[in-house]
């Protein structure tokens, strides 16, 4: 299994969807194999046509607000005292988390094709929030699958769905989370196909998906690339670019334009959800070694049992409570370009702590992973190591679970 | 020897009638009462159709998720199932049983493994929900080999070039799914449009056995007798439900309704 250059990774696949051969595939229903066929031929026009090229760059300027901010975080840099701790402010994004970039291509897709309902899944409420909005931009009617479990613990990103006139449909299946959702949200689009369109929240599902996913969040390291050239006049020598993985769609899109960069200059750190420190239980099946197996139509690493049912996962980010992860990321991780590791829900509260003491910044709780490792590693790097967090996501949508762990201090009064 | 499968469907042809496959889910409500039902309903029933629980279904409906659940939480495993269908073989060795799943599980088994131990337990058919074709091209060729029909689905989305491929390479019986839904949707379509897709199918290779299944129930079965066989599984699964919320013999209860289907396609 090899990395290619100069091809991006959502290119090198297989004509049946497979990377390294091995990971992702369209282990869908026969209902479906038309529509992603007709998926899958309008985005391979699409994305060589400047027209829709040029479309997304406005949308992404105009509406989502491009570039989001990239700041050195002097302080907590100083309190550390190793490596300069930077971040990409995705946050700054309209909506407040990268998960709009890919809704706003799935809706600029939707409408072209002719189509007038576009369903999506969601965990933390950030994809739905998003997709609800794109939607009502381009004027799609929208249905937001969540888990039970994540409408209890993300009401502010509900209330914003609804908002948008989306209608939030709750499952009570199996974990009452993100990979319930993802079911349902197929079942429907399973039965809806010829009138709606689906878009997956994140680089997972039938292989196109996972395409169309990559492509879009890949808008971040085309930010921070430029940006990074301009701080410093070119790429660090010793760049490390630390981000969360739960399905894997924000950290792919802030490596992606850095793929080709040896792992000396630039290494990738995704942190996956380790779960509560006391629970066997965890959301992060490429550091603790799960197996392959076929969840959501890919293979992939998924926590699992012997018989292939799927296990349930546990974490306080209900963005990254996610059995599977990203092919793209499999592959990463098999190839050796990423290294995985993964922080416990505790190390994730202190890292947002430490974070909000000394930076005004408000990660959620899925980037604050990504702090945890960060903030660990930085004491032991030198001064001129680069170290970039992705802050994918804006801790408002959390205020709930920081109150009742943190105590009232830690909740913005908006 | 002729498969069962096709010995079942030559039988129903000579009465003149569609065979009537049913669908239940392993374990469900438990292993030796879903053992119970297979013996009991297979009087009436020409194929049975042993659902493979899975907890992430992807194409299943509430019913079949319920007894899918229920069965998982009853704590089936593979080999439980493999054993079921032993156990049934052991009281009707001619009787035949399809397995339908999704891959994740014969994935995890080990392909050859799996089909080895199909062939033991006495499995005549597969269906896999989420392999379609070509992906499934190849493992439908090992099936081959073990004289176990890999059963191709078909659906009212599949292109007329790709309907023709995947007869061609189909094995002697196919699933066409009635409509866009998953399983155990209400009939949104009127029969006799299905029954239209349903005779283009046919005319590609009339030699080939292809059922219907899809939102089939007691009320609808009656309308599509004229083809080759015809499924019914969320209905069933409901009736388990219902018997166990009424405290009541899912046993009794479901041989009654598969009787009731039978007589509606006499």
């Amino acid at each position: 299994m090899k990395l290619k250059k100069k091809i991006p990774l959502i290119d090198q696949v297989s004509k049946s969807g497979f990377w390294g051969n091995k990971f992702g595939g369209n282990f869908v229903p026969e209902t479906l194999k038309k529509p992603i066929e007709d998926l899958e031929i309008q985005f391979n026009k699409l994305k060589k046509d400047k027209k829709f090229i040029n479309e997304r760059n406005r949308y992404f300027k105009n509406w989502i607000g491009s570039p989001t901010r990239f700041i050195k975080l002097e302080k907590l840099t100083n309190h550390i005292g190793g490596a300069q701790i930077w971040s990409k402010v995705v946050s700054d994004a309209n909506g407040g988390a990268h998960k709009v970039y890919n809704a706003t291509v799935h809706c600029l897709l939707a409408k072209r094709s002719g189509k007038k309902i576009i369903c999506g899944d969601t965990g933390a409420g950030y994809a739905g929030k998003m997709l609800s909005m794109a939607a009502k931009k381009f004027g799609l009617k929208c249905k937001i699958f969540m888990g039970a479990k994540d409408i209890a613990r993300q009401q502010p990103n509900v209330k914003a769905i609804k908002k948008n006139g989306a209608e939030v449909i709750p499952v009570y299946s199996g974990s009452q989370t993100l990979v319930d959702a993802v079911s349902e949200c197929m079942r429907f689009w399973v039965a809806n196909c010829d009138t709606a369109a689906m878009c997956v929240g994140s680089t997972v599902g039938p292989a196109i998906f996972v395409r169309i996913c990559g492509w879009s969040t890949s808008q971040i390291s085309r930010e921070l690339k430029v940006q990074l050239i301009e701080e410093f006049g070119s790429i660090p020598k010793k760049l490390k670019l630390y981000n969360c993985v739960g399905g894997g769609s924000s950290s792919f899109g802030f490596w992606n334009e850095f793929m080709d960069y040896d792992k000396k200059q630039c290494e990738f750190i995704g942190v996956e959800a380790g779960g509560p420190a006391r629970s066997k239980k965890h959301a992060a099946p490429l550091t603790y070694g799960s197996k392959i197996g076929i969840l959501h139509g890919a293979a992939q690493y998924v926590n699992q049992d012997s018989d292939g049912q799927i296990e349930e996962t546990e974490s306080i980010s209900a963005g990254l409570d996610y059995p599977g992860v990203s092919p793209l990321h499999c592959f990463l991780k098999d190839t050796k370009r990423a290294r995985y590791t993964a922080a416990s829900d505790e190390e994730a509260l202190n890292a947002f702590k430490t974070v909000t003491k000394y930076e005004k910044l408000r990660p959620s709780l899925e980037p604050s992973h990504a702090f945890s490792v960060a903030i660990k590693e930085a004491k032991k790097l030198s001064k001129d190591t680069i170290i970039v967090v992705n802050s994918c996501g804006d801790a408002y949508k959390d205020r709930g679970i920081l109150e009742k762990r943190l105590g009232r201090k830690y909740v913005k009064p908006n | 020897m002729l498969n069962p499968i096709s010995a079942a469907f030559k039988k129903a042809k000579q009465e003149n009638r569609s065979a009537l496959l049913t669908y239940t889910v392993a374990g469900d409500s438990s292993k030796k009462q879903s053992l119970d039902i297979l013996k009991s309903i297979s009087k009436d029933a020409d194929i049975l159709e042993v659902g493979v629980p899975h907890n992430t279904p992807v194409a299943d409906g509430s019913q079949i998720q319920t007894s899918a659940y229920r069965a998982i939480k009853n704590g089936i495993k593979m080999n439980d199932i493999f054993k079921i269908v032993k156990d049934f073989k052991q009281s009707n060795k001619y009787k035949p049983i399809i397995l339908m799943g999704y891959f994740n599980m014969i994935f995890q088994y080990g392909e050859n493994n799996f089909l080895n131990k199909c062939r033991s337990s006495g499995v005549n058919g597969l269906i896999v929900v989420d392999l379609p074709w070509p992906e499934n091209k190849y493992f439908a060729k090992k099936c081959k080999k073990k004289s176990i029909y890999f059963i191709q689905l078909l659906s009212p989305t599949t292109t007329k070039i790709r309907l023709k491929k995947i007869i061609k390479d189909s094995h002697p019986m196919s699933y066409f799914i009635s409509m866009l839904s998953t399983t155990g949707g209400k009939l949104k379509v009127s029969p006799k449009d299905i029954l239209k897709n349903y005779i283009k199918i046919k005319k590609i290779d009339p030699k080939k056995e292809v059922v219907i299944g899809f939102g089939i129930t007691e009320k609808t079965i009656g309308k599509f007798k004229s083809a080759d066989g015809l499924v019914v599984g969320s209905a069933i699964c409901k009736e388990i439900s219902n018997s166990l919320k009424h405290r009541q013999n899912p046993v009794t209860n479901v041989s009654k309704l598969v009787k009731k289907l039978k007589s509606k396609i006499i």
